[in-house]
């Protein structure tokens, strides 16, 4: 358990606790509105747990970091979002690949719009996004984000050369 | 107030248990290709198991606490509230507070959606909890110092302060132009009917 875990559970168990002293009905309400929640969404993640799980096993760093790396300009930036955008990678694994895609030569643009998109637009997540907050503003969202890195791609690499 | 209403009385139950079908039969199909190609691959399936298990246990322990506290927020947070600080005139102020809540570490993104449903349901402004969400997703600082690492002061804080700028300029043409007026989630999830 990391320090983020314990400081979410401590804050969540004192939140608890306070509501259960203030009024044990509403709380019980709470609760019955988390469980259901939960369970509602609890098969959507599982799928997704082992998604991500695959992916991560059998599309290598390396295959990525090449496929990036080797293409310049427009085409680099546009094959880099859409695999930030398809693939989920965590943080610990996404800089260093960052970096090794920007050594092969991929470039400031085609390495800034994989990190945005891989960040931002989840197409792993969307059967959740879609379930909690629907699918106009899941598409509209992740729409949003891919036209943000793209925008941010081209900002960065005017600024950085 | 009629929104509740209409949602519980349309057909509710009918279009939930055919999309928690379509859940379990994914599911049910996912694990076994799952162990299949792990086996069959004990190279490529040594860090999928790994991975899914990390995954698993971060879910384990922050999931349930996430939804306790949207089951709080929504039971005590006033709508008032929630309108004055992320609502449609909230402003500039609506903005800052998004991101900050936004960049509060708190684990993955799906994490975040439970909340940002609970938040619109209150009446936050629609652009505000896409910024949320996008801080949320991108702005770290666990992560922003990975980059710093890896990538170079330059390099991190440009993309720092262009995600900021274009997030929030587009966020607003997002509101604007589909949620003109205003968006209720769906009652799927955040389901506050006493059944």
């Amino acid at each position: 358990m990391d320090l983020t875990t314990i400081v979410i559970l401590i804050l969540t168990g004192v939140s608890l606790f306070i509501s259960v002293i203030k009024d044990r009905k509403k709380t019980v309400a709470a609760l019955r509105i988390a469980y259901k929640g939960f369970i509602r969404l609890l098969p959507s993640i599982l799928a997704i747990i082992l998604v991500v799980g695959l992916i991560i096993g059998f599309v290598p760093a390396k295959w990525i970091a090449r496929t990036i790396g080797r293409n310049s300009g427009a085409l680099g930036v546009a094959i880099a979002s859409l695999l930030g955008a398809v693939l989920f990678i965590p943080v610990i694994i996404a800089f260093p690949l960052a970096k090794s895609i920007l050594d092969m030569g991929a470039g400031i643009m085609a390495t800034a719009a994989f990190i945005t998109t891989l960040t931002m637009v989840g197409f792993v997540f969307l059967p959740i996004e879609i379930k909690t907050l629907g699918k106009k503003f899941a598409v509209a969202r992740n729409a949003l984000s891919f036209i943000a890195a793209v925008v941010i791609a081209v900002v960065i690499g005017l600024i950085i050369k | 107030m009629n929104e509740k209403a209409d949602a519980g009385a349309n057909g509710k139950k009918r279009s939930i248990r055919e999309r928690i079908r379509w859940d379990y039969t994914i599911l049910l199909l996912l694990i076994p290709t799952f162990v299949v190609l792990v086996l069959l691959f004990p190279q490529k399936g040594g860090p999928a198991r790994h991975v899914a298990w990390e995954y698993f246990k971060e879910m384990a322990y922050v999931l349930p606490a996430v939804f306790i506290i949207m089951g709080l927020v929504s039971v005590w947070v006033e709508r008032e509230f929630i309108v004055k600080f992320l609502g449609e005139e909230s402003g500039i102020k609506g903005v800052i507070l998004s991101f900050i809540l936004g960049s509060i570490p708190m684990g993955p993104l799906y994490v975040a959606f439970p909340l940002a449903a609970v938040l619109l349901k209150k009446g936050a402004k629609v652009a505000n909890i896409i910024i949320f969400l996008s801080a949320w997703a991108c702005i770290k600082l666990p992560a922003e110092l990975m980059e710093f690492q890896f990538l170079g002061w330059k390099f991190t804080l440009v993309r720092y302060l262009t995600t900021l700028v274009v997030v929030v300029i587009l966020s607003e043409v997002i509101g604007r132009v589909f949620f003109k007026e205003g968006f209720t989630p769906p009652a799927e999830v955040l389901d506050e009917t006493g059944d």
